[in-house]
């Protein structure tokens, strides 16, 4: 050990250096977010709760091409689909397992009419698993909620695409 | 015999006794508020120094979590170990947390208020802190639990190892000050506090109270990654409590141990008369409140000592520079002619 070193350590330096680092910190702007209250930004590419989409005149975008079944990796969506008395196509059973779900965003991603989305909400706790998994019913009843947030979400993501 | 006794039941003794009951229950009473809010002091400290916020949902920024803490801690069960010694183990908070109050008999607040001017209040403050020692010892060894009994052992030895240079310190202070009367050791300051005159001493004193205290970074009887929590692994509910009381209290009391050896007690930093209109208490408690802030920065600032650096520290660093300050310090005074 130099002589160098024996001074540094006697007069406690590094101490002192340390104890600089803590005291600027305690003045600095602190980083807590108070969760209920206040959440964090979300980005446009946020893949929370799913939700089906309908046509602004109502009628509802999904066309039972079953591309999401197919991508799905969790195998998490169940539909089946039969013609309509007008003759489109439409789904009669669309289900979602949340629980299975690994939200990879992949139904959205091969979903040709932009029906299915994962929205931006991710407070839907449930104490049962039953309340995980989703039908149609909840599905549309979701897109109707999240519309507004769901359309700003693909639109500020578009130019991306 | 009976008659003697009788005699002394008098208006003057029973005057007496109420009114040092009164000062005791004056004294005892905020320091217990103390002690609940340096614990809300030190959350907040910390969390501030880790970018966060700390308790903020009781009261205004969190400012009743104290005693929502205290609540919580008094209706939970206590539970007595069945293989523990059960006597010991319910006397053992007691004797942590008790020498922690008694110290302060001794500990001027002003010129003149304190409950009582010994001419050996260093002797007696050093005796009490000391004291705490065998709570901590019977903690571990009542609770029959190895987790307990490891961090008791190393509780007691570095409470002891630290106790040597805090006692060689405190010989140069004596020294400078020709008295051992807390309120002499104050008053000798007046011009020039010794943490100046001997600034190397006010810094090992500083290191060795967090030692003696168990805080960090030397709290290892606590070591939460290898002890679990210590001594007091095994006690939950008040007794618990009072091991915490105990601590905090003789965090208080050691610090205003160190303002009244080196910062000049309850006198102003300079003698002019904007300095000297406030009251000396509130210097004395601004000066507490600053080696309290110490204590806290400290433990956010750094990583635990590993054992043998620790003993390392006390007996081949503090003791040997201690020693030599002594002689130093003796030399000089002889030198100059003062004693």
């Amino acid at each position: 050990m130099n002589i160098k070193q024996l001074i540094k350590q006697f007069l406690l330096l590094d101490m002192l250096r340390g104890f600089r680092i803590t005291l600027k910190h305690f003045f600095s702007k602190k980083f807590t977010i108070m969760y209920p209250q206040e959440k964090t930004p979300t980005s446009p590419r946020f893949r929370g709760e799913h939700a089906l989409r309908r046509y602004p005149n109502g009628e509802e975008r999904c066309i039972a091409c079953k591309l999401c079944e197919a991508v799905c990796p969790a195998q998490a969506i169940t539909i089946e689909a039969e013609p309509r008395s007008d003759g489109s196509r439409r789904t009669t059973r669309y289900d979602i397992d949340m629980v299975k779900c690994i939200y990879c965003g992949l139904c959205q991603e091969a979903c040709p009419v932009d029906a299915i989305v994962e929205g931006p909400n991710f407070e839907f706790t449930s104490t049962d698993r039953k309340g995980l998994v989703y039908n149609k019913a909840k599905l549309l009843k979701n897109g109707d909620k999240w519309e507004v947030d769901i359309a700003a979400m693909l639109q500020a993501d578009a130019p991306y695409k | 015999m009976i008659a003697e006794y009788l005699t002394l039941i008098n208006w003057e003794n029973i005057s007496y006794l109420v009114i040092t009951i009164l000062k005791i229950v004056g004294i005892s009473l905020p320091l217990f508020l103390t002690v609940a809010y340096l614990t809300l002091a030190e959350r907040k400290v910390i969390a501030a120094m880790q970018l966060r916020l700390g308790p903020t949902e009781v009261g205004y920024k969190g400012s009743l979590q104290p005693i929502a803490d205290a609540v919580k801690l008094m209706f939970k069960e206590f539970v007595l170990p069945s293989a523990s010694s059960k006597v010991v183990f319910v006397i053992a908070p007691l004797m942590v947390f008790v020498p922690a109050l008694i110290a302060w008999a001794v500990i001027p607040f002003d010129e003149g208020i304190v409950l009582a001017d010994v001419n050996l209040g260093v002797l007696y403050l050093l005796a009490t802190s000391s004291l705490g020692v065998y709570g901590v010892l019977m903690a571990g060894w009542a609770s029959n639990s190895s987790y307990a009994f490891l961090g008791s052992i190393r509780s007691a030895a570095q409470m002891v190892s630290y106790e040597v240079s805090m006692g060689l310190t405190l010989m140069s202070v004596i020294l400078m000050a020709g008295s051992m009367n807390l309120t002499d050791i104050v008053m000798a300051q007046q011009g020039l506090w010794y943490c100046i005159l001997a600034f190397p001493m006010f810094i090992v004193f500083v290191i060795s109270i967090l030692a003696e205290t168990n805080r960090a970074p030397f709290d290892l009887p606590e070591a939460e990654a290898e002890l679990v929590a210590g001594y007091n692994v095994e006690y939950g509910s008040m007794a618990f409590a009072l091991f915490f009381l105990g601590e905090y209290a003789n965090m208080i009391m050691m610090s205003a141990f160190t303002v009244i050896l080196f910062l000049g007690g309850w006198l102003p930093p300079l003698d002019i008369p904007i300095f000297n209109a406030i009251p000396g208490v509130f210097w004395f408690f601004g000066k507490i409140a600053f080696i309290l802030f110490i204590f806290l920065w400290a433990r956010a600032t750094f990583p635990r000592f590993r054992y043998d650096q620790l003993m390392r520290l006390g007996w081949k660093i503090f003791l040997p520079f201690t020693l030599f300050w002594l002689v130093l310090t003796a030399s000089v005074m002889h030198l100059m002619g003062v004693a």
